[in-house]
């Protein structure tokens, strides 16, 4: 009896093991083309990964909007080394094993010589190491986490890390307002709000700056009025507020009700249209971002022109970001001897002054964008452009 | 009745049962170096890598079927013991290879099997078929595995003396609580920072998870071969479970509870058995997908994630280890296969879940296993007819 059954049970196993593998043959078997080497003369092939679907997907879409625009743009001029790119999207859903997956296959299916990708810092994260271990070259567009480049010698990023951002902040406070006594109010538990708060702080000090106190508060948090009420007895010029929009709108609001008039400035995290709900509580406030569709530099006012008869809206700072990262590499593949992963990332390393829409862009030995900032200012809810500020890396 | 003198038997038999115990491990080594050395080495990488998460889906899959196929429980917590297996089995891949090889960089030393399909020998530096780096490896999953099993107690031990569906809703809270608690870990330490690193004492290191950030730069140990491996297992496990008397006794429970409870079965021990081995196998899956993304995130393991894996048995059919099988090897490929169709693919592969749905709503192969399917038992029998007459 017992050998019967032993018997019947291996069969058993073996059947569910071979419908498993011929499934995944028969499935399998219809992607395994595209082997062989990357063609010289056909387009050249780059990538794109981004969460085009999902929560995020304004993000992806609006990065890869730019991205397309500069395509077009660089074919038009005739392409980068006599070829044309051919730009491949493929969308992660905003997941970090379907990020695993598109990489793998932008680069050993559809063989790509770069990546772009991707906005979130978690995604690059996941993506960013593939690329690094396949020796294919990629840039990031807006990833700001500053671990993102430290996965190795193949990655490299466009837009600012934070510590630029707090020193950018410091210089605009010291130089162009000439405050030099302040106050910060932050996010303790976000790590980009308690990130970005200490790198200002220490930029300020290191400049000469003062920051007489310097006040926290926690995620959900909507009555600021003990902290702001120790910053008004503090006497001070300023309060440096590196929060996301949703915290600064409350701010403003319940400081200007506490009689405080001095300026309120802060980083990326307000880039919203949601401050127009503060009314005039933003007025004389000042923020640091990537760039600003005012900004009167040729190159912006060209982009800003194309994108908005192209998809007839004004870019955003993600599409302002892309096309940056796409017309870099373009820029780089042209310089590069080979497109050889090495040889690329060498001519991207290599990158000095760059003019691009979020400004000049030089490659630092770490492979972050040394660039400079661009600082708005709020003119009842609405953002203008107020200055550049160049800060060395 | 019929499992008692089989029983007896089995205890018995003084050569049999160590080889019966024995062949699904050779089975399971059979299938992993297969896959390892003739399959990897032969597609291209984007095949290997989805095969590599159809392996570890089918490991999901399968230990779910254990509890929502073979009890009849409802449990929506099981990205949350994934959740558990890969943050214990990361952290400790991450922190060890640090500690044991010092080095600056994102610390991998495995051997052979757990070098990537696209590895090439180097005759110079030829690397052993098990390093170091590998045992590592295999402990952290292994404690992955266990801890998620412990947790599976902690958490099955009260709710599954309930009846109904208190189990789905407290797996719920589970899967939320352990995404909550890794969130709040602190920020890890950079491979780059060596002296950070030697300096901190290990049960620090222990709860540097990155919190909200994630944690990063997990060296890539998981291939072909330890995802099958683990896979080939679990359906081992799952399979000779279910044809136990255990095994007929957890079946008993989702068939009636009330008249399982008559016959004697002891309806909580059985159903916190089927719990805490899902939770362990669900802890290894875990383990392997944190060491083949290379990063952990606990915003991606919400109990959407889970649902994933309900999708797979529902669609596989609830309590059939080859449905479930079949299942999720196809929900994997099929999201890769339909990329042509750019942002629709997702509309496209709802669309088919629901005509597969429609057309049979007691999923591909009901609650039978494909060799009891009628066409295919006549075939079988056939074969074994031909094969005695040989």
């Amino acid at each position: 009896m017992r050998p019967m059954l032993t018997r019947r049970a291996v069969t058993r196993s073996a059947l569910t093991l071979l419908l498993a593998s011929a499934t995944v043959f028969s499935l399998g078997a219809c992607k395994g083309k595209g082997k062989g080497k990357e063609d010289a003369t056909g387009p050249i092939k780059i990538g794109h990964y981004a969460s085009m679907t999902g929560s995020e997907a304004t993000f992806g879409r609006s990065t890869d909007n730019g991205i397309k625009l500069a395509v077009e743009e660089q074919n038009a001029k005739g392409g980068v080394k006599g070829r044309k790119i051919s730009l491949i999207t493929y969308d992660n859903q905003g997941k970090p094993d379907e990020t695993v997956t598109a990489v793998t296959r932008l680069i050993d299916s559809d063989k790509v010589v770069a990546l772009l990708g991707e906005v979130a810092s978690s995604r690059s994260l996941a993506g960013g190491p593939v690329a690094q271990r396949k020796g294919v070259p990629m840039i990031s567009p807006s990833s700001t986490n500053p671990d993102v480049t430290a996965i190795g010698d193949m990655i490299f990023r466009v837009c600012f890390i934070d510590e630029f951002q707090g020193k950018a902040g410091a210089k605009f406070i010291l130089e162009d307002l000439k405050l030099k006594r302040g106050a910060t109010l932050y996010n303790r538990a976000q790590a980009y709000s308690s990130g970005l708060n200490g790198f200002f702080v220490d930029a300020f000090k290191a400049m000469g700056g003062e920051i007489v106190t310097q006040q926290a508060f926690s995620d959900g948090d909507n009555d600021f009025g003990a902290q702001l009420a120790a910053i008004r007895d503090a006497g001070v010029d300023f309060i440096y507020v590196p929060g996301y929009y949703t915290e600064v709108v409350n701010i403003a609001g319940q400081a200007r009700r506490l009689g405080l008039t001095i300026p309120l400035i802060g980083g990326d995290g307000w880039d919203s249209a949601e401050l127009a709900n503060a009314g005039d509580a933003l007025n004389n406030c000042y923020f640091t971002n990537h760039y600003s569709h005012e900004d009167q530099r040729p190159e912006v006012q060209a982009f800003v022109k194309k994108y908005q008869s192209t998809y007839g809206s004004v870019p955003d700072g993600l599409a302002a970001l892309g096309y940056d990262a796409a017309m870099l590499l373009f820029d780089a593949m042209e310089r590069a001897p080979s497109l050889d992963g090495k040889d690329l990332a060498g001519a991207i390393a290599a990158t000095k002054g760059f003019a691009g829409v979020t400004g000049s862009i030089t490659i630092d030995a770490n492979r972050n964008a040394a660039k400079s900032i661009v600082v708005l200012e709020v003119v009842n809810g609405a953002p203008k452009f107020r200055a550049n500020v160049n800060v060395g890396p | 009745m019929s499992s008692q003198p089989v029983s007896v038997k089995g205890s018995g038999g003084a050569g049999g049962a160590p080889l019966r115990m024995l062949w699904p491990f050779a089975l399971a080594l059979a299938v992993a170096a297969f896959m390892h050395f003739v399959v990897g080495p032969n597609f291209n990488g984007t095949v290997v890598q989805v095969l590599l998460f159809a392996g570890i889906n089918i490991t999901l899959a399968v230990s779910l079927t254990m509890v929502n196929g073979f009890t009849g429980q409802f449990s929506i917590g099981h990205a949350g013991f994934m959740a558990v297996g890969g943050y214990v089995a990361g952290g400790l891949v991450y922190y060890l290879s640090a500690r044991f090889f010092d080095s600056p960089q994102i610390a991998f030393h495995g051997g052979i099997l757990s070098a990537g399909a696209d590895y090439r020998p180097d005759p110079d530096h030829p690397l052993p078929l098990l390093s170091r780096g590998d045992l590592i490896m295999i402990g952290s999953c292994l404690a992955g595995g266990l801890v998620a099993a412990g947790a599976g107690y902690v958490v099955g031990l009260p709710t599954l003396r309930l009846r109904g569906d208190y189990l789905a809703i407290v797996t719920l809270g589970f899967g939320e609580i352990v995404r909550v608690i890794f969130q709040g870990t602190g920020p890890q330490v950079l491979f780059t920072k060596a002296q950070e690193m030697r300096d901190t004492p290990l049960h620090q290191l222990a709860w540097k998870l990155g919190g909200a950030q994630g944690f990063n730069f997990i060296p890539i140990y998981a291939t072909l071969f330890w995802v099958f491996l683990l896979a080939s297992i679990t359906v081992a496990a799952a399979l000779r479970l279910k044809y136990s008397s255990p095994g007929r006794a957890m079946i008993s429970i989702r068939e009636d509870e009330v008249a399982a409870q008559a016959m004697g079965v002891n309806v909580t021990r059985y159903k916190v058995r089927a719990f805490v081995l899902a939770s362990f196998f669900a802890g290894l899956a875990g383990a392997l997908a944190a060491l083949s993304i290379g990063q952990m995130n606990a915003s991606a393991y919400g109990f959407i994630k889970s649902f994933d894996f309900i999708i797979m048995i529902v669609l596989g059919g609830m309590g059939s280890i080859s449905g479930a099988v079949l299942a999720a090897t196809v929900l994997t490929i099929l999201p890769e296969a339909l990329r042509q169709f750019d942002s629709y693919r997702m509309i496209a592969y709802a669309l088919l879940l629901i005509i597969i749905m429609i057309l049979r709503p007691q999923g591909l192969f009901g609650i039978r296993e494909v060799w009891e399917l009628g066409p295919v038992r006549r075939l079988l029998a056939r074969a074994g007819r031909g094969g005695s007459a040989a």
